[in-house]
């Protein structure tokens, strides 16, 4: 399978609340609140660290989840968000501007 | 519940500011007969200053930004000031009478990804809409700006404040909106000016208008249910805040004055003295705002309607009391539904049992019954 690699997108307004991060899509005004795994992802979306090292070094090693189960989770996290224009995905690595400290 | 409700009660439950009104200017190209402020440039924040305080604020956990005025174009750092706003990943409304947007402009805005622009409109036609902003040509100029900004796709709403003077061009803005593919809001308040200065009220509509609008099945929804009596308040009702000033929200001004809410003139600290958070956390005018839950509401406390008015405390601060009651709101709710609030009837009371020797009006002339809604809103 292809490597993925994701970056987040610039139109999109979020922060963190209570440990949970809070999204809104610029384009079409949907609103989503990530959990605590999502979160992770989010963070360390890139652009230039392939999805599949993300899960593996952030979220098997974090929340002792198995590999696997992990891979398709995030799989389908990522196809939601990038479906509303909130994370870029590309099999290439995508060249971004780093993140915002005040969403870390 | 809603995500969006959700995370106004977890901010009230983590004590944060989830939502900044932020005045850059009072400076304005318009000067609109029922405004609040004082135009003239006291000492405005400086670039730096309020790109700190943005720092301040997002780290503090604020998500929603209103960026207002005055006219925010006005300042020449405006776009430098939103793109840090957007950079800092807020949630960006800009506030605008629009007349100072042109194509360029436009686009820039959809470039930083602004979530909404509201544009203030008074009329549908020149005449009216410029008699209120007193610049001639404004009415041509905001239109033409919105359908600049439609054209990049951003989403505008009109702001459609309702005075006696352009009451009845109130369906004609609707249609306007209708016709240039925006979102329409009305607001029938007008509030006293900072200073405290009511002479502006008289501008408000008579109550048979409000009467009008709150039976308006296209501006409610369901009148039977909009219009119904209150039901009984129940403890959640008693022990629940009045809105998010002080709670979840609060204003700066472009001279630092941090505020609970823009129309809640209260000084709770200033941010080119204090840190945001430190005035946030600790100031004790803030602190007494957020102690107070209805049941400590003297007069409203008693009022059948205290679940369901719209009840403004800024507004009954600016009457004397931020636990008193809002005679505006008190008025909202009678045309609303037909019942006086419990201010209205202990108004009438302390009328009726007023001095011993009154003078009668000749017959013929107009009386105002202290128990008729006219009467209340002329106390207002």
């Amino acid at each position: 399978m292809a490597e993925k690699y994701i970056a987040r997108s610039s139109a999109i307004a979020a922060r963190m609340l209570g440990g949970e991060m809070m999204i809104m899509s610029a384009a079409d005004s949907t609103f989503f609140t990530l959990n605590e795994v999502a979160t992770v992802i989010w963070q360390a979306a890139d652009g230039c660290t392939p999805l599949s090292t993300i899960v593996s070094q952030k979220i098997c090693r974090d929340f002792d989840v198995d590999d696997d189960h992990a891979q398709r989770g995030a799989e389908r996290f990522v196809d939601e968000l990038s479906q509303h224009g909130i994370l870029l995905v590309s099999d290439q690595p995508l060249i971004k501007s780093s993140p915002s400290p005040e969403t870390q | 519940m809603s995500l969006m409700a959700e995370m106004n009660h977890k901010a009230l439950k983590l004590g944060l500011p989830i939502s900044v009104h932020f005045d850059l200017t009072y400076r304005c190209n318009e000067r609109c007969v029922h405004c609040y402020l004082d135009h003239d440039d006291h000492g405005e924040m400086t670039t730096a200053e309020i790109t700190d305080v943005l720092s301040q604020l997002a780290h503090a956990g604020v998500f929603f930004l209103s960026l207002s005025g005055g006219e925010v174009f006005l300042r020449r750092d405006f776009f430098q000031i939103v793109e840090h706003a957007r950079k800092l990943l807020f949630n960006v409304k800009v506030k605008t009478n629009a007349t100072m947007i042109h194509e360029k402009e436009a686009a820039r805005l959809r470039e930083l990804g602004i979530e909404q622009i509201q544009i203030s409109v008074y009329s549908h036609r020149p005449e009216v809409h410029d008699a209120i902003t007193k610049l001639p040509g404004s009415l041509h100029r905001t239109i033409r700006a919105i359908r600049f900004l439609k054209s990049q796709g951003l989403k505008v709403s009109i702001s459609n404040v309702l005075m006696g003077g352009n009451f009845s061009d109130q369906q004609g803005v609707i249609d306007l909106a209708k016709e240039l593919g925006v979102v329409y809001n009305l607001d029938p308040t007008i509030t006293p000016k900072m200073d405290g200065d009511t002479s502006i009220l008289g501008l408000r509509i008579a109550g048979s208008e409000l009467k009008q609008i709150f039976h308006n099945q296209e501006l409610v929804g369901d009148v039977e249910e909009f219009c119904a009596p209150p039901p009984p308040p129940g403890e959640d009702i008693m022990n629940g805040f009045p809105c998010s000033a002080g709670h979840t929200a609060c204003y700066i001004s472009p001279y630092g004055d941090v505020f609970p809410c823009v129309q809640f003139p209260l000084p709770s600290g200033n941010v080119r003295r204090q840190k945001f958070l430190d005035i946030w956390r600790d100031s004790p005018q803030l602190s007494e705002v957020r102690s107070i839950r209805a049941r400590d509401l003297p007069t409203c406390s008693t009022c059948s309607h205290v679940g369901t008015c719209t009840r403004c405390p800024g507004l009954a601060y600016m009457e004397g009391n931020m636990r008193g009651p809002s005679t505006a709101d008190c008025e909202k709710s009678y045309q609303r539904t037909g019942i006086p609030s419990a201010n209205m009837l202990k108004k009438a009371r302390t009328s009726s049992s007023g001095p011993l020797i009154q003078i009668q009006p000749l017959a013929g002339s107009e009386v105002l019954y202290a128990s008729s809604p006219k009467a209340n809103q002329l106390s207002a």
